[in-house]
């Protein structure tokens, strides 16, 4: 590498998007969205459907390319090396590899069908990080247990409830020791009596200084948990703030009306 | 105080036997069923065929080869369009326009052409390209270009462009929220696809590759036409010398439906070991 792609850790928030712009088709996703997340920090973003959320989240582990802008991840810039005044695209393996500080956790929970819940869980951790197996294997019983769900290492995800699944899957994402975690409302698909337990374990990792971007229609969760709320609009954040302030005390009417249709 | 027990004023029927229903009609139709086979074994038992030479010749040296010659050239042709189908799928699934562009040739050739065409190519290659390789280092085409050489590129290449479409339907059928947790545990994309979508794949695959198989083991009787020694030409051989014309036939389609009654069940074990995590355990 002819100059660094890394910027002094001290100046640096462990992710910081700068004027994102995603474009499918003719329709603007992102309108430019600027973005710092520093670490420990826990950011809930909320907003109607259609407003980018997913998107943008996509965007910060490279599933989705962005059209401009730039996104940093511990330091690194995402997708790109910088070589004198040019950009060139890095190669698939490196993509890959700047992954690995970033777990996700799914709406869906996309958990592997044809594996276990410990072999979800070491999977990453022996195939791609090449970690020695036994020692992936207790790593994945103490993280099943911190789930509570020590006794379903065995169970394959067609016999586990959503909400056994979903903390399984957020399992498979900690077993990578990843530095940010980002959940795309993680417990929409479950049936309501069992999004508390999925809360639970999220709570448990924020209160473990994970840094976490989670997008999130549980407002109750976003109050209390969250370090600061960020309202998408339109591809863009319209509103921004530490929860009790936005949530308590919102000043956009579009974030007003969002707040009063979601609460009623 | 106990509610009344209705049952006290009912008939007590706890003695009585249970009588099934009779299916009157399952036995009539076994009955013609049985009385039509009866009439066939008949019709052959006395027809025109001796059943003795059967007999003699269903191990004879020649079939015996020609029986070898049919299972490892499925094997082998098999084996063959396996692997050109999962590459081409592959190619074809790719984000590359290049290598999509060359498997959709590739399918569109060979599936858009006769196999016994195909067959008859390879083994006259050598009226094309008389010697094959560069300089000092080039064969004779009829040297090399033998009729199971023939075979094995004309029946495995034509399999290939096949099988890359079941392959690819398998790979379609797996979920994309696969391929996103693949590679948000930062997989790459061909790491993904062998532990994570392949291994689902399979699952869908299986039947129709087991179709496929047990196509393959007829096909290769079309590579009698190249003199290639399988069963059917062997039988062939035989009843050229013999005249024992049905006989020797009989001979041949015996042999075919033992080797696809061993792969039924292999395939049905196969199935089983696929479906992995189906919610079979439920
Ligand atoms: N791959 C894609 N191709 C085309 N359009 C897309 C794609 N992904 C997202 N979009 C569009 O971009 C817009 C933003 O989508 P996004 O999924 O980010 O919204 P969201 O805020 O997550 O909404 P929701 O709350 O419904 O999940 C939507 O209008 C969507 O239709
Ligand atoms: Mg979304």
């Amino acid at each position: 590498m002819s100059q660094s792609s890394t910027m002094p850790p001290a100046t640096m928030p462990l992710v910081a998007i700068v004027d994102v712009r995603k474009k499918f088709g003719d329709f603007e996703a992102l309108a430019g969205v600027s973005l710092d997340v520093r670490a420990g920090e826990v950011l809930c973003i909320i907003g109607a459907s259609g407003s980018g959320k997913t998107t943008l989240l996509r965007c910060v582990n490279q599933l989705v390319t962005i059209d401009s802008g730039a996104i940093w991840v511990d330091g690194e810039l995402t997708g790109w090396r910088i070589d004198g005044t040019k950009l060139h695209a890095l190669p698939e393996k490196e993509v890959a590899r700047q992954r690995l500080s970033t777990g996700m956790v799914f709406q869906r929970f996309n958990l592997f069908p044809h594996m276990t819940a410990l072999e979800n869980i070491i999977e990453g951790p022996v195939q791609v990080q090449k970690r020695n197996r036994a020692e992936a294997v207790r790593e994945a019983e103490a993280l099943l247990a911190r789930v509570g769900l020590a006794d379903k290492a065995g169970s394959y995800p067609a016999n586990l409830s959503g909400g056994q699944q979903q903390r399984v899957a957020i399992a498979r994402a900690l077993a990578m020791k990843p530095k940010l975690m980002l959940f795309d409302e993680p417990t929409s698909a479950l049936d309501p009596e069992l999004v508390g337990e999925v809360l639970a374990a999220m709570k448990e990792l924020a209160a473990s200084g994970m840094t976490m971007i989670v997008v999130t229609h549980e407002l109750g969760f976003a109050r209390e948990v969250a370090d600061r709320v960020v309202y998408m609009d339109r591809g863009a954040i319209v509103e921004q703030g530490p929860a009790a302030e936005v949530l308590g005390n919102p000043q956009e009417p579009r974030l007003r009306a969002f707040l009063s249709a979601v609460l009623s | 105080m106990p509610a009344p027990n209705a049952a006290a004023s009912l008939p007590d029927i706890a003695h009585y036997t249970h009588v099934p229903n009779r299916h009157w009609g399952r036995w009539l139709a076994v009955a013609i069923i049985i009385l039509l086979i009866a009439g066939l074994a008949r019709a052959f038992a006395v027809g025109q065929i001796e059943w003795d030479f059967v007999g003699r010749f269903f191990t004879a040296p020649a079939i015996m080869t020609g029986l070898y010659n049919t299972l490892w050239m499925t094997l082998g042709a098999m084996a063959l369009g396996i692997t050109l189908g999962v590459i081409t799928a592959v190619m074809r699934m790719s984000p590359n326009p290049v290598l999509q562009g060359v498997a959709m040739g590739y399918t569109w050739l060979f599936r858009g052409t006769p196999v016994i065409l195909q067959l008859l190519l390879w083994f006259n290659l050598a009226l094309i390209f008389p010697r094959l390789g560069f300089g000092e280092f080039s064969v004779r085409t009829v040297d090399v270009m033998t009729p199971a050489l023939a075979a094995l590129l004309g029946l495995g290449i034509n399999q290939g462009a096949y099988t890359s479409e079941v392959i690819r339907a398998g790979m379609l059928s797996v979920d994309t929220g696969q391929y996103e947790a693949a590679k948000a545990i930062g997989m790459t994309r061909l790491r993904a696809l062998r532990r994570i979508i392949f291994p689902q794949a399979m699952r869908v695959v299986i039947p129709p590759l087991g179709n496929e198989f047990i196509g393959m083991v007829k096909l290769t009787s079309l590579a009698s036409v190249i003199q290639f020694a399988e069963i059917l030409h062997a039988a062939q051989n035989i009843y050229y010398a013999n005249s024992r014309v049905i006989e020797l036939l009989i001979v041949a389609a015996i042999w075919y439906l033992i080797i696809v009654s061993i792969l039924t069940p292999l395939q049905m074990l196969l199935e089983r070991r696929f479906a992995r995590g189906a919610g079979g355990a439920r």
